[in-house]
């Protein structure tokens, strides 16, 4: 069979959501299991519990995206409605695929943190540093103990970050556009301290294979302190804001719920799986770097509806301002990347004095780092939940095949579960909830 | 009725002139992001950077309102048809900004998913440089597009465009394109 | 444990581990289950197995019934230039492979399934009726690498439009790369 016949046999209704007249009984019978997403036979999914469609002429099939503003990127939905009542859902991706694992088959392992920190544009340092772990797991390398607490301080900061972008993004969803203000207010505090360190504001390549780019700048110290106290203090603002407002309560409490049987069934993870009461931390469960030295809470919810990984969220950031301070407490000294000069390229001074220096630099940034044959799977907590990497190497320069768990990739798959049932008013709230980012959705 | 009043509170000007004067000052953008630069984009519209200063921080919602496309990201084979609609859709006059590298060339994405440049499917006045362009950068490009239409036709429709006709020595005086980041 | 021989002998790095997995706690299945299937042992003890195709189903089912409840990471490789590759005694490479991680949540575990999927015949079970989560990352298989589950509810492209041609993920397919000109950019010199 032909690659030309495959795709005949396959794009046959394609990838949109057809009309359910069109479709016989039998079928449409499995499509709602389908549609949603969980075989009927599962048992995480209790069908007689699910609303009936009306009958066949008063639904209707409406498509969201990809270029709407409350889908976040290019975000498509197709939704069957019946009246204001969402029956069926089905997340059409794929308009920001940017073949970045095919990319990274092609860059060498010194150049391919520039393609992974473009995946999730939300939290790019995580990227990087999912990337690095796997290539280090390979060579084997042990990292120096500052190259460890840079990296975790960098990764906190940046899951401040990107929850406080997700606070601005779902408060303009709703209505709150001070929310929205206050959210990059902040958000532009951390980036400036990103600025100072990594030169850029995001798509960093700061973490690197075998350490980081560069050492923290002089005084990061104050900088990290003055951040967290003023981000402490404002998180108190937002309690106020939206915890304690009727109106914004109304809008997500009990909306777009999930129970934990399904989440784990969806292998749904991050705040979404950590709102139905899940306590699964990448960070405490199988701790990497040094998570295991640090203090710090999981926060769960109990519901798993929209307040619930909202209050997630927000907890999250007290919890990792906590981490931060620890971070900046118990930072020791010493080298910021591995002094092995097969993975390490030598300060820019020596290539000047050294001619063996001078190749080791000229042979690193032509052929890359030599990683050992093998493959591996290394996985780490990225605010949107498990960012995992599967690298396979086949000892040259090069990755052999370098695939992403995308956390959002996979957290859409529960959307259907989410908004099944609820108004369509309240899918805009759901949607923003799973805190989707396109670019690691579509890779 | 109030014409005596007419000895002040009024100026004369060229209509052109006006006309370009109030698009310059209102041009609303369409909200059209797609990565990275989606991000940018917004917190160019924010208490920090503060679009509003040029008039823009309407971001429309449907691309019949707007007057700008800012293309903000990476546009992949299957995004391109759908942008071009929105192109399409959106009233004369209308302007693009082609914000960042994957949108102006494809950037570090040189593989079969990727648009090498939007260009190839809308018309673009201004390319903002920059793997995202900060919000600085952003604001320039803006700042010369305002410049861009200050200077520009109105009645200019771009499929219609004539080239600029050169005669000996002489420009005629609708520059394609004006560099603003030079001072003058 | 029938496994040979770790896939190299370097000692899992600090920070580096295979996902973050560190002492006994990650190893293995107590249970038993699938204790025929071949198997090695990755990094960090992550258990690894290399059941057949007609194998690969029962085998889920079976982890699953170990605790093994949520799939995390579903993708996969295509091996056309670099057939040489560990795999224990008793599983012929084939081109494509694909690659499951599955987690235990209570105590958190995790193993890894490869299963060998020969270029002629690009077929697997799916694993979506086990595990739902499967869907997408399944779909993306498909669209990546051309590899079809059977069982699979709405197997299309995901990714890719649907008209595309070709599998992109595919050792064979080219990256597709546009010789960029730049207009002003002087000749060769």
């Amino acid at each position: 069979m032909t690659d030309k016949d495959l795709v005949k046999e396959t794009s046959e209704g394609g990838q949109e959501l057809g009309p359910a007249a069109a479709t016989p009984p039998e079928e449409r019978r499995r499509e709602r299991g389908a549609i949603l997403r969980v075989p009927e036979s599962h048992p995480a999914v209790d069908l007689a519990d699910l609303p009936e469609a009306g009958a066949e002429d008063e639904t209707m099939i409406i498509n969201m995206g990809p270029q709407h503003p409350s889908t976040h990127g290019v975000l498509r939905l197709m939704m069957e409605l019946d009246g204001e009542t969402v029956l069926r859902t089905k997340p059409v991706i794929g308009y920001l695929h940017t073949g970045m694992e095919k990319t990274a088959e092609e860059l060498t392992y010194v150049q391919g943190g520039t393609n992974v920190t473009r995946m999730d544009y939300l939290s790019p340092l995580t990227n990087e540093l999912v990337y690095a772990l796997a290539a280090e797991a390979l060579l084997g390398v042990e990292l120096p103990p500052r190259a460890v607490w840079i990296r975790m301080l960098l990764a906190e900061l940046q899951r401040i970050s990107s929850h406080l972008m997700w606070m601005a993004t779902n408060g303009m969803d709703l209505g709150s556009t001070t929310m929205m203000i206050f959210g990059f207010r902040e958000r532009e505090m951390v980036l400036a301290f990103f600025e100072k360190t990594t030169g850029l504001r995001m798509n960093h390549n700061f973490i690197r294979v075998g350490g980081t780019a560069a050492d923290l700048p002089d005084g990061w110290e104050d900088d990290v302190t003055v951040l967290c106290d003023t981000i402490e203090a404002r998180l108190d603002d937002y309690d106020e804001l939206l915890t304690g407002q009727p109106i914004f309560r109304e809008r997500v409490e009990g909306v777009g719920a999930i129970s934990a049987a399904e989440a784990i069934a969806l292998s749904a993870t991050g705040p979404i799986l950590r709102s139905t009461g899940v306590p699964w931390d990448l960070r405490r469960t199988m701790p990497y770097l040094a998570y295991d030295q640090v203090e710090f809470d999981v926060i769960v919810g109990t519901y798993g509806d929209n307040f619930d990984r909202y209050a997630v969220r927000l907890n999250e950031i007290r919890e990792s301002i906590r981490i931060v301070r620890q971070v900046v407490e118990k930072m020791p000294s010493g080298p910021y990347r591995v002094l092995d000069r097969k993975v390490t390229p030598p300060p820019r001074a020596r290539i000047d004095e050294s001619m063996e220096a001078l190749i080791h630099h000229f042979k690193l940034f032509t052929e890359g780092i030599r990683v050992p044959e093998g493959e591996v799977y290394v996985a780490v907590e990225s605010p949107r939940g498990e960012l995992g990497c599967y690298m396979v190497s086949d000892g040259t320069g090069k990755p052999y095949r370098m695939h992403i768990r995308a956390p959002s990739f996979v957290n859409l798959q529960s959307l259907p579960v989410m908004l099944h049932g609820g108004l369509i008013a309240d899918a805009i709230a759901s949607i923003s909830s799973v805190d989707p980012v396109m670019g690691e959705v579509d890779r | 009725m109030g014409l005596e009043d007419l000895n002040r509170n009024f100026f004369t000007a060229r209509l052109e002139d006006l006309v370009k004067w109030a698009r310059r000052n209102s041009v609303w953008p369409a909200t059209f992001g797609l990565a990275c630069c989606a991000i940018e984009m917004m917190a160019v519209g924010t208490a920090d950077f503060d679009v509003s200063r040029f008039g823009m921080e309407v971001f429309r919602a449907s691309p019949r309102q707007a007057d700008l496309m800012v293309v903000a990201g990476r546009v992949s084979q299957k995004m391109a048809p759908v942008l071009r609609q929105v192109y399409d859709q959106m009233m004369e006059p209308k302007w693009v900004i082609s914000m960042g590298v994957c949108a102006s060339s494809g950037g570090m994405f040189n593989n079969y998913a990727i648009v090498q440049g939007v260009d190839q499917v809308v018309p673009v006045d201004v390319y903002a440089p920059g793997c995202p362009p900060s919000p600085e950068t952003l604001l320039h490009a803006i700042l010369t597009l305002h410049e861009k239409i200050r200077t520009g036709q109105i009645t200019r429709r771009r499929a219609t465009t004539p080239p600029v006709e050169r005669t000996a020595g002489w420009l005629r005086e609708e520059p394609e394109a004006v560099r603003l980041g030079t001072p003058r | 444990m029938s496994g040979p021989e770790p896939e190299t002998g370097t000692p899992p790095a600090t920070g580096a581990t295979e996902g973050g997995l560190a002492g006994a706690s990650g190893r293995g299945v107590a249970g038993g289950g699938g204790s025929d299937v071949p198997q090695l042992v990755g990094r960090a003890g992550v258990q690894i197995f290399f059941p057949s195709r007609e194998r690969y189903h029962d085998l889920l089912a079976e982890l699953q019934v170990e605790g093994f409840e949520m799939l995390a990471d579903l993708c996969g490789v295509d091996y056309l230039t670099h057939p040489g590759r560990t795999l224990p005694a008793g599983v012929e490479p084939e081109r494509f492979e694909v690659a499951v991680v599955l987690r235990r949540l209570d105590p958190p575990g995790m193993v890894r399934i490869r299963v060998q999927v020969p270029e002629a015949d690009p077929v697997l079970a799916s694993a979506w009726d086990l595990y739902p989560g499967a869907e997408a990352m399944e779909r993306e298989c498909f669209d990546m690498f051309g590899i079809r589950f059977v069982g699979h509810p709405d197997l299309t492209r995901i990714l890719m439009p649907e008209d595309w041609e070709g599998h992109p993920l595919r050792k064979d397919y080219g990256v597709g790369r546009v010789p960029v000109q730049f207009k002003e950019a002087p000749g060769p010199r």
